[in-house]
């Protein structure tokens, strides 16, 4: 092997975390969207969040193949903590209740990691639908704390850092949920690039095999999930921050089928699956919603349908250039191409 | 409280009519359906519109009901669902909710958003006592009528040249296919009779589980529980696990009403935990 | 000094089956030791236990001479011992490199570490880019694994073998399905693996046992039938009985 060689070697295997002119193209059009756009900031916060959300899901079911049908449920966790804190006066600070909300969303999947190791791709995707709505069922009864059916009410969100009021317009709260988003986009990505994050892909192509090589495949998956479980709490609780509100479909089943969609659109893997996803399904939600609200999910319907019949590779080459700046797949066609 | 019992066992009936047909689906083809109560719901809505808007005579309308579902599974089957077999669950899964989202809102489209119910004739209505228990003679006529066909569906699985081959198509697809058995075919044919099933139940449901364009969801999960519970490998797992779920589901909401759904899902999870194949399945074999 | 692997009276039964039958053997530290026997004489069943896959019914694993019984795949692979499979085991979307690059940061024990991008740690890297080199991957280093000739999928498998450090190699079939004009590769690297490592090797390729091989330890029916030095095993009329039986039937 040539010194020229060892040096190409040594590049690319430390080169996987490299930023790609992408990327920074991707996050300078998200910041300039706080100026140039201030009419649509409300809408812009829910692909903010959304794409947090979807972000989430790509943590398990992109790096890990962890397939849920409840991600909801901590979704749900995180808004409802954050809007009983708010609403209770116990954190006045959005910042730090954000945090806590997290928090709790993260015990959560701790606690139902436990459940999710167990058994194949059937076994959990009922065990995360059955959580998301034993935890509906639980705030639906509770109304004396959750307000029930009717949502939670009163909610006050305090002004961010004592300083910046939430206004009508979404201006503070697009700017909060951006940076949010922003700041957790940059640590799953560190997180993915690094060590950690390679054994969960390894593990994700062949568990057996990761296995034998040392890894402790379980222990592993309990870490990105409750990670996960941690990023979508902290989603739930930008939506009830940013509107004052809450109620009982943050835990809906159609959340968390509507979240695969978002993923699957653009994506799954590569960390901007969910970000484009949110940004697509959003635009796509606006305009057709416009036309007739209550027929919206058979457009949902249709696209997943047409989504996997058509191939979901099909459907999201078009994200190839993106994924490759993850430093990967066009430069291992090119290493196949060269050995053809 | 034996009244509860009997309500529980009828009510365990219907989803076991519901959902043996996704069990068996699930067990030959490790097929993913989640929009198996669309096609529940469709036979629902068939017998609505033959009783009481056609006026046929409603227990005319029942074998209409499952072939009318039977044959929207087959074309179904043949059309749509064969493409997934091979896909991997997570497109299973994607493109089952994607049919349960395009059936419940073209079936409020139609059909408008309420509930619907189908004229029971007279005969019908009504319970009676007998030995000190009431007995609601549409539940009986339930019991009844689910509990002959689930026996002929066991003796068909354990007697019929069907059965047998089917029994060797779940076991190891890929032997029976070696042994000359047309596993795709013998899946639509159980495919559709398990959405005719599913049909039927729908008919037969109506009256006690309420039918509107929301029914595959609100009751994608018992299905799935009943086939988690019960497990994939007989009739007569799911055929208790129905059992099971009824009646818990019923004494659950008269005892103790302010629990609501939460005693099922407990269930659920609490057997997925201990038996991840199901209560009933054999030793799973590895 | 404790032998490498032991194994005292092991047992398992499938229901009436029963694939491995009082199974006792021990292999020195550096042995070059092969596993053979018919079809069906409990070779895959062995390899299983010995690595953890299953779980004896009954008997001792030793490794060094500490037990091993009750451990988990992964906590074997800690103390050790390292596998190639019969059938490709890799990761079909990683690159060689990434592949090496996970193996080798498992052994290191920084595959807790989510902070440091993968890679990045020079002794991990400068020891990837050597396995690299060792088994002839440079040229397909940064293809996707799942499109790799299979010669090159063999030989990753056992540099992802060698990458946890092994003090016990185990070899299931190192050779099965790969091209004539591939096999020589495949040779030469088990025939150069490090004298320090203990080997055991379970194969159906008579001309690689033979090569290879110090002692040879004949399976049939699921309990060990002879044990021996290559000369012994050639010339023992009852092994030539049960590899005939075989040809014949």
């Amino acid at each position: 092997m040539s010194p020229q060689a060892q040096a190409d070697a040594a590049q690319l295997l430390a080169g996987r975390a490299r930023w790609h002119p992408f990327e920074v193209l991707f996050w300078l059009a998200a910041a300039a969207s706080t100026v140039l756009l201030p009419g649509h900031h409300l809408i812009l916060t829910e692909i903010a969040w959304l794409a947090l959300f979807a972000l989430s899901l790509d943590l398990i079911l992109g790096y890990a193949g962890i397939v849920s049908l409840g991600h909801a449920a901590f979704f749900g966790l995180g808004a409802y903590a954050a809007g009983l804190l708010a609403k209770h006066e116990l954190v006045n600070e959005p910042l730090l209740a954000l945090l806590l909300a997290g928090l709790a969303a993260a015990l959560l999947g701790f606690v139902t990691s436990f459940l999710v190791l167990r058994g194949a791709d059937l076994t959990r995707l009922m065990v995360t639908l059955g959580v998301a709505l034993l935890l509906r069922e639980l705030a639906n009864k509770h109304a004396w704390l959750t307000g029930g059916a009717d949502g939670l009410q009163g909610v006050t969100v305090e002004p961010l850092l004592g300083r910046f009021r939430f206004d009508m317009f979404g201006h503070t709260g697009y700017v909060y949920t951006l940076a949010v988003t922003f700041v957790l986009f940059l640590v799953a990505r560190r997180i993915m690039n690094s060590s950690f994050g390679l054994s969960l892909q390894a593990m994700k192509e062949n568990p057996a095999r990761a296995e034998a090589v040392g890894m402790p495949v379980s222990r592993r998956l309990i870490a990105v999930y409750t990670l996960a479980a941690g990023y979508a709490g902290i989603a739930g609780a930008l939506l009830t921050q940013t509107t004052a509100f809450t109620s009982l479909d943050v835990f809906s089943f159609e959340r968390s089928a509507d979240l695969l969609l978002v993923l699957i659109i653009g994506g799954a893997g590569y960390l901007y699956g969910g970000l484009i996803g949110a940004v697509v399904f959003k635009l796509l939600q606006d305009s057709l919603s416009t036309i007739t609200p209550q027929y919206w999910p058979f457009w949902i319907g249709l696209l997943l349908v047409a989504i996997v019949l058509v191939g979901r590779e099909r459907i999201t080459a078009w994200t190839a250039p993106l994924r490759a700046f993850a430093g990967r797949l066009d430069r291992r066609r090119g290493a196949a191409a060269t050995k053809a | 409280m034996l009244t509860i019992l009997f309500d529980g066992i009828a009510y365990g009936m219907v989803l076991f009519m519901l959902a043996c047909g996704l069990s068996v689906t699930l067990g030959l083809m490790n097929l993913v359906n989640l929009a198996h109560g669309a096609f529940a719901m469709a036979g629902g809505y068939c017998a609505v519109v033959l009783v009481n808007r056609l006026g046929v005579p409603f227990l005319a309308a029942l074998p209409l009901a499952f072939l009318a579902s039977a044959l929207i599974g087959l074309a179904f089957e043949r059309t749509l669902y064969r493409h997934v077999h091979r896909k991997s669950h997570l497109d299973q899964v994607l493109f089952t909710i994607g049919l349960v989202f395009m059936a419940v809102v073209a079936v409020d489209y139609v059909a408008g958003s309420s509930q619907v119910f189908v004229q029971l004739p007279d005969y019908l209505q009504g319970r009676f006592t007998l030995l000190g228990v009431g007995i609601g003679r549409y539940r009986l006529l339930i019991i009844v009528l689910c509990g002959v066909i689930a026996v002929a569906l066991q003796l068909v699985l354990m007697r019929s040249r069907f059965g047998s081959r089917l029994r060797a198509a779940v076991d190891d697809a890929r032997v029976a296919q070696g042994l000359g058995i047309n596993v795709g075919g013998l899946f639509a044919a159980t495919f559709a009779v398990g959405s005719g099933l599913a049909g039927l139940g729908g008919a037969l449901g109506a009256e006690i589980l309420g039918l509107d364009p929301s029914f595959p969801l609100k009751y994608m999960v018992y299905f799935l529980v009943v086939v988690t519970v019960g497990g994939t490998s007989s009739i007569t797992g799911p055929f208790l696990a129905s059992l099971i779920l009824g009646i818990s589901d019923v004494a659950g909401k008269y005892y103790l009403p302010d629990l609501g759904a939460f005693v099922i899902y407990t269930i659920m999870i609490a057997v997925l935990i201990w038996r991840p194949q199901g209560l009933f399945a054999r030793a799973a074999a590895r | 000094m404790p032998p490498a692997l032991e194994t005292i009276a092991l047992n398992k039964r499938f229901g009436g089956i029963r694939p491995t039958s009082d199974v006792t053997f021990r292999l020195e530290t550096g042995a070059r030791h092969a596993l053979i026997g018919p079809n069906g004489a409990g070779k895959t069943t062995m390899i299983n236990l010995l690595t953890g896959v299953l779980r004896p019914s009954s008997g001792r694993i030793l490794l060094d001479g500490r037990d091993i019984t009750d451990l988990k795949p992964h906590a074997r692979a800690r103390l050790g011992m390292a596998r190639t499979f019969q059938i490709n085991q890799l990761f079909g979307e990683l690159t060689p490199l990434e592949t090496l690059s996970f193996a080798v940061s498992e052994q290191a024990g920084t595959g807790w570490d989510v902070w440091r991008p993968a890679g990045t740690r020079r002794t991990q890297a400068a020891r990837v880019i050597e396995l690299i080199e060792r088994f002839g991957l440079a040229d397909v280093m940064n293809a996707r694994t799942a499109i790799l000739p299979y010669g090159k999928q063999r030989l990753l498998e056992i540099a992802v073998a060698m990458a946890c450090r092994p003090r016990l190699l185990l070899l299931d079939e190192p050779a099965a399905g790969v091209p004539e004009e591939e096999r020589h590769d495949i040779l030469a690297t088990v025939m150069t693996l490090p004298a320090d490592v203990t080997v055991l090797l379970i194969e159906h390729d008579m001309d690689l046992v033979f090569n290879f091989a110090r002692r040879i330890s004949v399976l049939v029916n699921g309990a060990l039938f002879v044990e021996g030095s290559p000369d012994e095993v050639a010339r023992d009329p009852r092994v030539k009985a049960v590899y005939l039986g075989e040809a014949d039937g």
